[in-house]
């Protein structure tokens, strides 16, 4: 088939492009990844007890709106870096934004502290397991997001890779956050952070191998 | 004159994401040209594979049309395309020139048109065989006897929908197969 066939062979029948057919996919992908990480969090760790009373205070809301902000940042960087030719810019800054405002909290509350009690606002009763367990409920959300992502045509792989990492780990983190019991943003920001870049990781490492087209 | 390039193939190009099948062959037709010239100039001494990455380049943009922003420059978008391809042929090459060709400005895809193709080394038409019925199919109705979704739908038993995400696969699976020559 030389190309004079080939350009015919495309544009015969060639119908109106859907424009929102990237945007459906990723919300089915983040609602069955989110789905299944609910259902891996309540197998595995359960849902806290006190979560009925604790849902009534400002600070759960404040470490839900934590991974919430990373997750619409990701999906605003890839909205732009999934397509050919074009830079994510300001978009950035969403991400970065979240990180921020979670150390500079961490560190006022860590500086007004006694020196006995700092160690334990940083570290909590589960900085051990927590990246971790962060990663493990990842693993539903990451294959869908990139399933996602392989809707767009990013052009720089392991970036691309890496953002849908966090995208993953963001929206796993939201589902974490009604097992966690850890109620300092000391905490969150070294661990539930170190949680979110570990797929971000992977994605990079993987992005050329999944995302290629 | 590659202002005059950009505002001529973006209407076309934004009359085909319509669905005017005339606007969008003229399109590619136009873009065929862009093509060749600009990689003619890119790798000199890889004659030979200029037209094979040219159906390759064709088939990225038919298959990511849909992540085009009519408020973005569309020499942008392809230019970012084409280089995308540029560089996933020189890596499977492993080659060192891939060091030494410039790759500059989105304004050079507009530079140069050539008119004269050269022999593709794949056979498009040969690798739309390996596809599977349900892929192939739909393609060889719709898309080269140009019959439309209903009429491929009866002939093939698919229900309509069906043949929509045979061909959107088959292509995508097409593009693959070229991918894996290399």
């Amino acid at each position: 088939m030389n190309t004079d066939e080939l350009i015919s062979l495309l544009s015969n029948q060639v119908t109106q492009v859907d424009r929102r057919a990237i945007a459906r996919r990723f919300v089915q992908a983040l609602l069955i990844g989110a789905a299944g990480s609910l259902v891996l969090m309540s197998i595995v760790f359960g849902v806290r007890h006190d979560l009925g009373s604790v849902a009534g205070t400002g600070i759960f809301w404040a470490k839900l709106a934590f991974p919430l902000a990373v997750a619409i940042g990701a999906l605003l960087v890839i909205a732009r870096i999934g397509r050919p030719g074009a830079r994510a810019g300001y978009a950035w800054a969403l991400v970065a934004l979240p990180f921020a405002a979670v150390w500079i909290a961490g560190w006022m509350i860590v500086d007004n502290a006694g020196p006995n009690a700092r160690a334990a606002l940083v570290l909590g009763q589960t900085w051990r397991t927590c990246p971790f367990n962060i990663l493990l409920l990842s693993m539903p959300t990451f294959p869908a997001a990139m399933w996602a992502m392989r809707s767009l045509a990013p052009t720089r792989l392991r970036l691309a890779g890496a953002v849908v990492g966090l995208l993953a780990s963001s929206t796993a983190t939201i589902v974490y956050c009604l097992h966690c019991p850890e109620m300092s943003p000391a905490f969150w920001g070294v661990w539930y952070a170190i949680g979110m870049l570990l797929p971000a990781l992977i994605g990079a490492w993987t992005g050329p191998r999944f995302l290629r087209w | 004159m590659s202002h005059d390039a950009e505002s001529r193939l973006k209407a076309l190009f934004i009359s085909g994401l319509a669905g005017d099948q005339n606007a969008y062959h003229s399109f590619l037709q136009a873009l065929t040209r862009h093509l060749r010239g600009y990689l003619r100039k890119r790798i000199p001494h890889r004659l030979d594979d200029v037209e094979d990455l040219v159906q390759e380049i064709l088939l990225a943009v038919h298959n990511a049309r849909h992540t085009y922003r009519s408020d973005e420059p569309l020499t942008a978008w392809l230019h970012a395309i084409a280089r995308y391809k540029l560089m996933d042929f020189f890596r499977s090459h492993a080659r060192r020139e891939s060091l030494n060709v410039p790759l500059d400005d989105h304004e050079e895809l507009l530079a140069a048109a050539d008119d004269e193709p050269a022999q593709a080394r794949h056979d498009i038409g040969k690798l739309l065989e390996h596809l599977p019925d349900k892929q192939r199919l739909p393609i060889v109705h719709m898309k080269l006897e140009g019959l439309s979704v209903t009429e491929t739908a009866r002939l093939t038993g698919l229900s309509e929908s069906a043949v929509k995400v045979g061909v959107h696969r088959g292509l995508k699976a097409l593009a693959a197969k070229i991918r894996g020559l290399r």
